[in-house]
């Protein structure tokens, strides 16, 4: 075996067709709403159409009375059902906890944002639920909305909890704020930024959907639901909902189209329609429709912030202090505590040495849908941030963008920064150069000519960034307040017959789990990648795990497997040794046999494995079977790096930005199936993009939701994306034996800054500095208005 | 969506009749509009009275001085007719960027005219070609017929049947769309024909309207130059999140000179 971890069967590292693709392109996937249950019920959950409101009268007696309806309940009904707990907890700067608010599974005396749960009808029919639902009178004693983080820290602003001052959950801090205010105070330059990082929707393309069961012959429930994580259901459902140990609890996540995060959160919904289905003794669905999924799918990103940036006469970083407000929501989501924090403030070194870095973040409850992670969570925010700031200081400086870039590289690894992370390996001049050289960076001027010829103002941007992914070490995510660990598990199951399943606690969701973990199995044990399959989203099925999110699955779960397997091949060589009458450690193993060093005898994985279940002819003492788990946890974030590129033509009549060209030179380490990566690339790149030119989640001052449809919600298609031009320099990560690190966030963290660097940089000409995201045709032509009213 | 009763008669006297003995009827052309507002409940009418079964709405007949579209003529339809595309170029352009390839091959002219969004495409291209409204019982200008947002000069029972569009010497329509909803924010058709020269604005206002100032200017010099300097007041444009009334009035003027551009 060569020391990447290859046996040299040449499945990893092949642009293998997806083995799910199939079912998925011929609708013949099983998604949630796909399953029904024998007597089955339908569910309708009444929203709150205000944002917020003390909870008079709520009258379900019409409701309960009307065709079908089976039963009609509201928060006071689930009284005594646990809250809704939140995964991590932050400490503010003095050492006091976050402000951790009740979160009841429906609302109890008053809501506190449009679409929150105020009650559940359940019915024969799926229209007979609605229709019933809309005889629920409810009298909401309208209060005055916090409905964005200005009104929010606003004085006298309206309280979404009465015990958060101010409305503040935390005050969080990292890094050594005097040594960066120091090295600040005695920079030669100082360049500062204030940015918005909008807020967005996930828009997953299959909505929510859950199914809640009760089989009272065994006491178990179980309930289909759209996850990225069916074990951490189970535990915050079972553990602090409904108080149901492990054994009476299965979640199963089939089919689930699209998550980008907001299928990470343990929702209300789930605790509500199990215990509904508990209550009724029917199986209950329900299917959110994209309406609601608007106003109860957890939303992204949402940040105020203000930075200072200190560099020395030679352009170097000397210190960098950050000042941000992160919009939470009106309740705490699982995650949506450590998002601005722990995923965001030890980003601030990026790819550079800057020796003293601070960053602080002000967690705001507001009237509006939970914030949770998306795509990226909390790393576009730090790198969008910090490359913008980056573009200022080469601006203010007089130093090339791309010089200041690479003056400020880390060269030496493993590298410390000051604000937790430890990078184990990286080549950021190789990217870079590589990014240069396939953008044609140099020729870019000739370029800009051509275009100004046909009176478009071009613009080309640049990123380099790194992230933090493969989330998580356990005791460092523990030291730092998560309430769970975040290792991964795995299980190889060798059949009798040589054919092999594989278990694992990661969830796939479009990434392609089911083709890059078989490529994995079948290079390591040396059998056929159509002998392979992979299971994934059933507790029952599955062992243990953590689930899919932070870019963690190959780098977590794809290493359980990994290891697996290597058990899987300690025990088969104790097993070949028997059969071949020699030392265990004369045998070698190398594409599926057992072979004794220096002979020409062997046995073949298979022959091992049916000896495993046949064991007439075995090892003395040795369990018959040729089944392995393991559980693994990292020991350290992998840290995938990168260049992005963008170019853009600006039309300053209308303000429309074109956005022509996109380089990616990236580093996700060893790759799997290169198709896949690509794949995954495209669509983290078209997610960056939708966030620096066209989706914005925007509330009014009510709380009510304005950009509540495709009709004004604006999601990037096709048209509005370029070929992309992706390519690859890989350095492995240190610390896994497969090399790997991480691809699925990678758009969205790095090319939103170098789309809006393009756009500033194509508008530099006319005396604009900065512009904020979405760059939209009418921001773009203000701009332009604005900045030539100046002249 | 909540329930209501469908009808499909096979003739325009059916359809009126059916929406005479209706409490709240509507005709259902193409379903674009009507649809997704009764899947939001944002309308529960009694009775749907849909048009596919009624014949002879759906022809393009050049009647030399016009073209005759029917009623139930698609957008796709209208965009890939060989007479539209020789006869009026830009009308066959113009529907052929109506929202999206599902919305052009189920969207109708007789819908969208009758529907009136302020948003669509057509009353513009009517406004702007000078066309006429034919209905069951009589001829319409769209001069008289578009009025305030989903306002029109048909009565309760009223069915269009038909627009008429007279030839023009030239004509072009530039919009700029919404890029979520793929609606005008701002279209512009301007046409010179015998008539005069008319310039009609959708998307910009709560209805469509006309440009005087600027219907003068290309008579008397028709380029691009003669409009280019002319601004309209925003003073009663749309307001929303993806352009406020200043951008829009901007806007207007900026499709303006582009289709007069595009007349060649």
């Amino acid at each position: 075996m060569s020391d990447n971890g290859s046996n040299g069967t040449g499945f990893i590292g092949a642009s293998l067709k997806r083995k799910e693709d199939a079912r998925f392109l011929t609708g013949r996937g099983r998604y949630t709403d796909d399953i029904n249950l024998p007597g089955q019920l339908y569910a309708h959950l009444l929203r709150s159409t205000v944002a917020h409101a003390n909870l008079g009268s709520v009258d379900i007696s019409a409701a309960e009375a009307a065709p079908g309806v089976h039963a009609v309940f509201t928060g006071p009904d689930m009284e005594g059902v646990g809250g809704i707990p939140t995964g991590w907890l932050i400490h503010s700067k003095d050492g006091s906890p976050m402000v951790e608010p009740a979160h009841p599974a429906m609302a109890i005396g008053k809501v506190r944002h449009v679409g929150e749960i105020v009650a559940i009808v359940v019915a024969e029919t799926r229209d007979q639920a609605r229709e019933a639902a809309a005889l629920i009178d409810i009298d909401y004693q309208e209060l005055p909305a916090a409905a964005s983080i200005e009104a929010a820290r606003a004085d006298g602003a309206p309280l979404v909890w009465d015990e958060a001052d101010g409305n503040l959950c935390y005050d969080w801090e990292v890094g050594d704020r005097a040594a960066a205010e120091d090295a600040i105070a005695g920079a030669a330059h100082t360049v500062s930024i204030d940015v918005v990082n909008q807020r967005l929707v996930p828009n997953a393309i299959e909505p929510r959907a859950a199914i809640g069961s009760f089989d009272p012959t065994t006491d178990v429930y179980t309930l289909y639901t759209t996850s990225q994580n069916p074990h951490l259901i189970r535990l915050l459902l079972g553990a602090f909902v409904l108080g149901l140990p492990e054994h009476k609890l299965r979640i199963v996540a089939p089919d689930v189209g699209g998550g980008f995060g907001s299928k990470i959160p343990h929702y209300a919904e789930e605790a509500i329609i199990t215990w509904t289905a508990g209550r009724l003794g029917r199986p209950v669905k329900w299917t959110s429709d994209r309406s609601e999924a608007f106003v109860s799918d957890t939303q992204g990103r949402d940040h105020i912030s203000t930075a200072t940036l200190g560099l020395d006469e030679d352009g170097k970083f000397v210190g960098l202090k950050v000042s941000t407000q992160a919009n939470l929501g009106a309740y705490l989501s699982t995650f949506a505590t450590c998002v601005p924090t722990y995923l965001y403030g030890i980003l601030f070194a990026g790819p550079y040495t800057t020796p003293a870095i601070y960053c602080e973040v002000e967690g705001v409850f507001t009237n509006t849908v939970p914030v949770d992670a998306l795509r990226g969570a909390g790393r576009p925010e730090a790198t969008y941030l910090l490359e913008r700031l980056v573009d200022k200081a080469a601006a203010a400086t007089g130093i090339d963008r791309v010089d200041i870039r690479r003056r400020n590289f880390i060269r030496e690894f493993p590298y410390q920064t000051p604000v937790a992370l430890q990078y184990d390996q990286g080549d950021y001049d190789a990217t870079l150069d590589l990014a240069l050289e396939a953008s044609d960076w140099d020729g870019f001027e000739a370029r800009r000519s051509e275009a100004a010829g046909r009176g478009k103002l071009r613009g080309i941007g640049i990123s380099t960034f790194i992230e933090a992914c493969g989330i998580a070490p356990s005791a460092v995510v523990g030291s730092l307040g998560a309430r769970a660990g975040l290792y991964e598990v795995g299980s190889v199951r060798v059949h009798p017959t040589g054919s092999v399943s594989v278990f694992t606690g990661t969830h796939s969701h479009g990434q392609g789990h089911e083709t890059t973990f078989a490529q994995i199995v079948a290079e390591t044990l040396g059998v056929d990648f159509e002998a392979v399959d992979v299971v994934h989203g059933d507790t029952n099925a599955i062992p243990f795990g953590m689930g899919t999110y932070g870019s963690r699955s190959l780098a977590v779960g794809g290493t359980a497997i990994y290891n697996a397997v290597q058990k899987v091949i300690a025990k088969g060589k104790k097993i070949a040794a028997h059969l071949l009458e020699a030392s265990e450690e004369d045998i070698e193993f190398a594409d599926g046999n057992f072979t004794v060093a220096g002979t020409d005898r062997s046995k073949s994985i298979g022959e091992v494995a049916l000896t495993a279940y046949v064991p007439h002819n075995y090892p003395e003492g040795l369990e018959p079977g040729l089944e392995e788990t393991a559980f693994y946890d990292p020991l350290n974030f992998t840290f995938p790096a990168g260049t992005h590129v963008a170019e853009v033509e600006v039309d300053p009549e209308t303000g429309v930005v074109e956005l022509v060209a996109v380089t990616g030179a990236d580093d996700v380490g060893r790759i799997i199936n290169p198709m896949i990566v690509n794949g995954q690339l495209h669509g983290g790149l078209a997610h960056g993009i939708g966030q620096a030119l066209l989706e914005h989640c925007e509330y009014d001052a009510e709380g009510q939701l304005v950009t509540g449809s495709y009709m004004n919600y604006t999601m990037p298609r096709a048209g509005d994306l370029p070929n992309f031009n992706i390519n690859h320099n890989t350095t492995h990560c240190t610390h896994n034996p497969l090399g790997v690190k991480g691809v699925g966030e990678v758009g969205s963290i790095g090319v939103p800054p170098a789309v809006i660097n393009a756009v500033v940089d194509a508008l530099s000409p006319l005396g604009v500095t900065h512009i904020e995201m979405p760059a939209t045709s009418e921001r773009v032509w203000q701009a332009i208005q604005a900045a030539q009213a100046q002249d | 969506m909540d329930d209501f009763q469908y009808h499909a008669p096979s003739s325009v006297d059916g359809v009126l009749s059916a929406l005479r003995g209706a409490d709240d009827g509507k005709v259902l052309a193409g379903g674009m509009s009507l649809v997704p507002v009764l899947k939001l409940g944002l309308a529960a009418p009694s009775h749907l009275v849909s048009l596919r079964n009624v014949p002879g709405l759906s022809d393009i007949e050049d009647h030399g001085h016009c073209l005759k579209i029917g009623a139930c003529c698609t957008h796709a339809q209208v965009a890939a007719s060989s007479v539209v595309q020789e006869r009026i170029p830009a009308l066959a352009a113009m529907a052929g960027r109506i929202g999206d390839p599902q919305v052009r091959n189920c969207g109708t002219i007789g819908g969208s005219v009758a529907h009136n969004d302020p948003a669509a495409d057509y009353p513009a291209a009517c406004v702007g070609l000078g066309a006429t409204i034919i209905t069951d019982r009589r001829k319409i200008s769209s001069d008289d017929f578009f009025g305030s947002m989903f306002e029109t000069a048909l009565e309760e029972d009223e069915l269009v049947t038909a627009v008429c569009f007279p030839i023009v010497a030239r004509a072009a329509y530039a919009k700029f769309e919404n890029p979520a909803s793929k609606y005008a924010v701002a279209g512009v058709m301007v046409a010179q024909g015998d008539d005069g020269v008319r310039v009609a604005v959708t998307g910009a206002g709560a209805g469509v309207f006309r440009v005087a100032e600027m219907e003068a200017a290309l008579a008397d010099d028709f380029s691009a130059d003669a409009v280019a300097g002319i601004g309209v007041s925003s003073d009663g444009l749309l307001s929303d999140n993806v352009a406020g009334a200043e951008y829009r009035a901007h806007l207007v003027t900026v499709m303006a000179r582009r289709a007069v551009e595009a007349c060649g």
